[in-house]
């Protein structure tokens, strides 16, 4: 039977209960949320005066209400050292999510550590030394002692090269701001880290470089551009169950017709109708079904495209909209350089792509005309650009994102209401460090130094290669290798003998040896080959600053104790420099030991205060307070000033080259009067910083980027981009196409936040995929004689890794579409080390073979292998 | 550091944990000052009422019935399934009954027959009437709430529980 919790009544929080604001820490779209709380012995009432959301609960609540709360929404946790009732539940208050809570948001009560109910008990709750054959728990001084001797001793040995870094980047739990300046300043200012990674990819890079590169910063719109678009066009991406309440709670509204009177008051000047969209996937998602269903068939173009055909397809549609006449001529005038050059050099006919593509002649042209055909009486048809993990995983992936770009562009869709070309995002963001210049570009591949017997002490920050990265096969094979070495090593001499353990790890090293140090929440699979495990503390365990994909700022405020000892990371950092500063100075090297001073923070507060405040864009107007005033709607960065001193700091940027700041006045005249521009908050004069005066001032943001037509160029213009196909990119993919029957095209499912990492420990989401599943088309399943639910093992000369098998009519014959990163079968086994020119990873274009294992397991006979789209009533 | 030992004890774990949490509640209950002392204490689990939902004549194949349970403001449907589930009564095992407000944002469902499920308008939200309410798709953080069903002899369906909060409630059966 399907998991079911059996709990019949919930307790209500009294009036007083204690409120907090909450971002949800999982996806980029950063739903608001309240977190009630209160002591473990007291309870409110249904009556409205007697509850702290004011509501009458007496009766049945409607639909959409404020008042319920499902059980995942509750739990009882450690607060200042006393267990108390927590309520975490969506805020209607918050302008992004609007009360909408997402199956993975809604669960982050239920997903909080507690000794009282059981919930998430796997959280790692001191520092783990691997001793006696075994992971032992030892003090923070004990663990951080043993990682700062081994780490100065490599560093002695083999210079900073030797240490490689695994860290997050990003926002929401295991990240943030805080946290990404800590370990920033760590490895980029005390020391001059370059074989350095990211959570999921093998490099220290930017998986939007064309688009940066070209000018446009991949977070330049706002949410309500997807309100106010006549047009949708997304690429590679599946928003419904990836950035589940921006697609609810703004794209819907305009397919429905919703959204009318808002364009009408906004954009008075030309005529609205409800939106369109076309969606570019390989696949049919659940998204294409909703589109449908909301609004027609008849308003939903679903552009099937061969796998990573995207550029041939962006280029054609570049070209017809150019040949057309349908381009923006003024915006590209004033705002943008190499247009011609580009047109000419990607050239591409309609019929060359659709030979490439496998889309009809008629289906790309009515896209070109969707995006760009003027509108009634002349007026520029607002057209909104989306992609994520379907370009950024994709074939080449450099040149499909500019030439995605270049038609954004070329509509003059980057700045203005209704516009935008934008990745969607995973994580929130939450990026604050010193310069990365030293680590060059391409930056180092460093699962294959680390595969390669490179380096000899490893740090990771919240990553799981095992799970989430690619070749991940022969990845685990070399790391458990070399990690063993230095087990046995240890294993060699008594443990509390420090000066023999670390002799001992360091011959180990010598022969090829890797000593493993992980941070991170939870016990993950790649920690199980770490000598030190250290435990951190989540979002809510700690104040986080993160932004959303509109880049809205938040504070999520400390609601709850960090498990046992564990830490914020940017507190482990800390301690780990103070370590570290301890071990040069007593091994007589003053002068690397100075390098790590600066770290007296006492308080998350302190390392955000130290970082963002002080050295990000626009930091000088945010502080705490300022943000805590500002709930769950905080501000869109850049921070330009405060509402005491209007703005006071104009520019355009896009927050992620600090520093690039391109001054002087709107052209309007280009960009023709929108009336959003001229109401826009960047347009004051460069001034001096306003002084933080530690008040609670609301701060003044940035809705758009761009909006005064100026890009991140020294010259301040958008430059296009010559992006030619070239065919499968990555070295070996397309023989790997040729020799293998099955795609196995791969993402997320809407039960499951990432890696899992904390879903495998949550029951309602074990119970729904004890496996991964794999997508596949019903009637391939027919001829290899399998049944809804067997398990079968995908295979190629990568690797194999296995999943259950789901029969999907969405997908066409020798297609697959399998689940990523799961705990239980990683389908970065069976990916290449193929990487682009820049060392982005290419996972979704992955051919392999596939056969069965086993009938059904018994996990998962129970589940049900029906379709997953909805379909409107008929 | 065995992951495989770590889950396994969560598990355990979580449902002890679980089961201790109505105790939990039933003790913050009984806090509240009763107005007696002569007064029923509080029980550990709500009492639901059993209703009389129809007869087995009454229900035809993958048709269903629309009915409320625990009380006239909670709906849901009675359908006979036409093949045995696991959960199902009456003499051929097919007879279900669900909650039919989404357990995500309380949208009345629709069902379909074609594939014998319940669909939600509001944000596309499905759940297999064949597999306890299971969610095959969807942003509801839990399965979707079944009521348990006898049959007396004389083919009468009564309800008799919930195994899941419904929608719009902080208690299954409202004081």
């Amino acid at each position: 039977m399907a998991y079911k919790r059996n709990i019949d009544r919930l307790p209500i929080p009294p009036r007083d209960a204690k409120v907090n604001s909450v971002v949800c820490h999982y996806c980029i779209v950063g739903c608001g949320y309240k977190a009630y709380s209160w002591p473990v012995n007291r309870q409110g009432g249904p009556a409205p005066g007697d509850n702290a959301y004011g509501e009458d609960m007496r009766g049945q609540l409607g639909a959409d209400s404020a008042a319920w709360v499902a059980p995942s929404m509750y739990n009882v946790v450690r607060q200042n050292g006393q267990d108390v009732h927590i309520v975490i539940k969506p805020d209607h208050d918050c302008v992004v999510n609007s009360g909408l809570g997402s199956i993975r948001g809604a669960r982050m009560a239920e997903m909080s550590y507690s000794t009282v109910t059981g919930t998430q008990q796997a959280r790692l709750t001191d520092p783990l030394v691997w001793r006696y054959g075994t992971m032992s728990p030892a003090s923070w001084d004990d663990s951080l002692g043993l990682v700062a001797e081994v780490t100065r001793r490599v560093i002695e040995e083999q210079g900073e090269d030797g240490l490689l870094v695994s860290a997050y980047d990003h926002g929401g739990a295991g990240g943030g701001y805080e946290n990404t300046w800590a370990t920033g300043k760590l490895y980029f200012e005390s020391m001059k880290v370059k074989n350095i990674r990211i959570h999921n990819r093998p490099a220290y890079n930017s998986e939007v470089h064309g688009s940066r590169d070209m000018g446009v910063g991949e977070l330049n719109n706002c949410y309500e551009d997807a309100e106010l678009a006549d047009t949708l066009f997304v690429a590679g991406a599946n928003s419904l169950e990836t950035q589940t309440n921006y697609f609810l709670n703004h794209w819907v509204p305009n397919l429905r017709g919703s959204t009318l009177d808002k364009k009408r008051s906004q954009l008075p000047n030309e005529p609205h109708a409800a939106a369109r969209i076309i969606v570019v996937d390989p696949r049919r998602t659940v998204t294409i079904a909703a589109c449908e269903a909301e609004a027609g068939k008849e308003n939903v173009l679903h552009l099937r495209i061969n796998s990573g055909t995207d550029l041939a397809l962006f280029n054609a549609l570049f070209t017809e909209i150019a040949a057309k006449g349908w381009t923006d001529k003024a915006f590209i005038a004033a705002s943008t350089s190499n247009y011609d050059a580009a047109v000419g050099a990607n050239r591409t006919t309609v019929e060359e792509a659709v030979r490439l593509t496998g889309v009809s002649a008629e289906d790309i042209r009515k896209a070109a005309a969707w995006i760009a055909e003027p509108k009634q009486g002349g007026a520029r048809r607002r057209t909104m650009f989306a992609y994520e993990k379907g370009i950024i995983w994709g074939n080449d992936n450099y040149r499909t994102n500019q030439s995605l770009v270049n038609v954004a562009l070329a509509t003059g869709n980057v700045g203005r209401p209704g516009g935008g070309c934008v990745r969607l995002g995973g994580h929130q963001e939450g990026y604050a460090r010193p310069s990365d210049g030293h680590v060059g570009k391409p930056a180092q591949n460093v699962d294959e130094l680390l595969i390669g017997g490179k380096g000899g002490i490893h740090h990771i920050w919240g990553c799981d290669h095992f799970k989430t990265t690619l070749n991940a096969s022969e990845f685990k094979r070399a790391y458990q290798r070399r990690t063993n070495m230095v087990k046995e090593a240890m294993d060699s001499v008594p443990a509390g003998d420090r000066a023999a353990q670390v002799e001992a790890i360091m011959r180990a090293i010598r022969a090829g040896g890797l000593f493993s140090v992980d941070v991170d929440l939870v016990p993950t699979q790649i920690g199980s080959c770490a000598h030190v495990v250290l435990p951190a503390a989540t979002s809510g365990e700690m104040n986080l600053t993160s932004m959303n994909g509109e880049r809205r700022m938040r504070l999520t405020e400390r609601y709850m104790d960090p498990p046992g000892n564990a830490m914020p990371d940017c507190l482990i950092v800390a301690r780990l420099a103070q370590s570290l500063e301890r071990s040069f100075r007593a091994a007589g090297n003053a002068a690397v030991a100075d390098r790590f001073q600066g770290y007296d923070w006492k308080t998350e507060e302190d390392a955000f205060m130290d970082g963002y405040h002080r050295h990000e864009k626009g930091g000088e107007f945010v502080t705490y307070a300022r943000l805590r005033a500002m709930g769950t709607n905080g501000f869109q960065e850049p921070a330009v000033g405060l509402e005491t001193t209007g703005a006071v700091a104009g520019s355009t940027t896009t927050g992620a080259s600090p520093g690039v700041v391109v001054q002087g006045p709107a052209i309007e005249g280009a960009r023709g009067r929108e009336p959003l521009q001229q109401a826009a908050p960047n347009a004051g004069a460069i001034g001096a910083p306003a002084a933080a005066s530690g008040g609670s001032e609301r701060i003044l943001g940035t809705k758009r980027l761009y909006a005064d037509g100026k890009f991140n160029r020294p010259d301040g213009k958008a430059v296009f981009a010559a992006t030619q196909w070239r065919g499968l990119q990555a070295a070996g993919k397309q023989a790997e196409k040729d020799s293998h029957r099955f795609l196995v095209n791969n993402g997320r499912a809407n039960h499951v936040w990432q890696s899992a990492y904390l879903d495998q420990h949550n029951d309602f989401v074990r119970d729904r995929f004890p496996y991964p599943y794999i997508g596949m088309n019903p009637d391939d399943m027919g001829e290899l004689a399998l049944k809804p639910g067997d398990l079968v093992e995908i295979f190629n000369g990568n690797g194999a890794t296995q999943a259950v098998a789901w029969p999907e009519g969405g997908l066409g014959r020798n297609q697959t579409f399998m689940l990523f990163g799961y705990p239980t079968g990683v389908q970065g086994n069976v990916v290449s080390k193929a990487t682009n020119e820049l060392v982005i990873p290419n996972y979704k274009q992955t051919w392999a073979n596939i056969r069965k294992l086993s009938d059904a397991p018994e996990a998962v006979r129970h589940l049900s292998w029906k379709v997953q789209e909805y379909r409107a009533q008929t | 550091m065995s992951g495989c030992n770590k889950l396994t004890e969560s598990g355990r774990r979580f449902f002890l944990g679980r089961s201790a949490l109505a105790v939990a509640g039933a003790a913050a209950a009984s806090t509240v000052p009763q107005a007696s002392a002569r007064a029923t204490p509080a029980l550990a689990r709500v009492a639901y009422p059993v209703s009389r939902l129809g007869n087995l004549r009454d229900l035809k194949v993958n048709e269903p019935m629309d009915i409320s349970y625990p009380d006239a403001d909670s709906t849901g449907v009675l359908i006979k399934l036409g093949t045995p589930v696991e959960g199902g009564v009456g003499p051929d095992g097919d007879v279900v009954a669900f909650s039919n407000l989404c357990p995500h944002k309380g949208y009345p469902m629709f069902y379909a027959a074609d594939d014998r499920t319940l669909n939600c308008p509001g944000h596309y939200s499905r759940f297999d009437c064949e597999k306890g309410g299971l969610q095959v798709w969807g942003h509801a953080t839990q399965n979707l709430a079944q009521f348990r069903l006898r049959v007396d002899a004389g083919g009468d369906i009564h309800a008799e529980g919930v195994d899941e909060l419904l929608y719009g409630r902080h208690s299954n059966v409202l004081a």
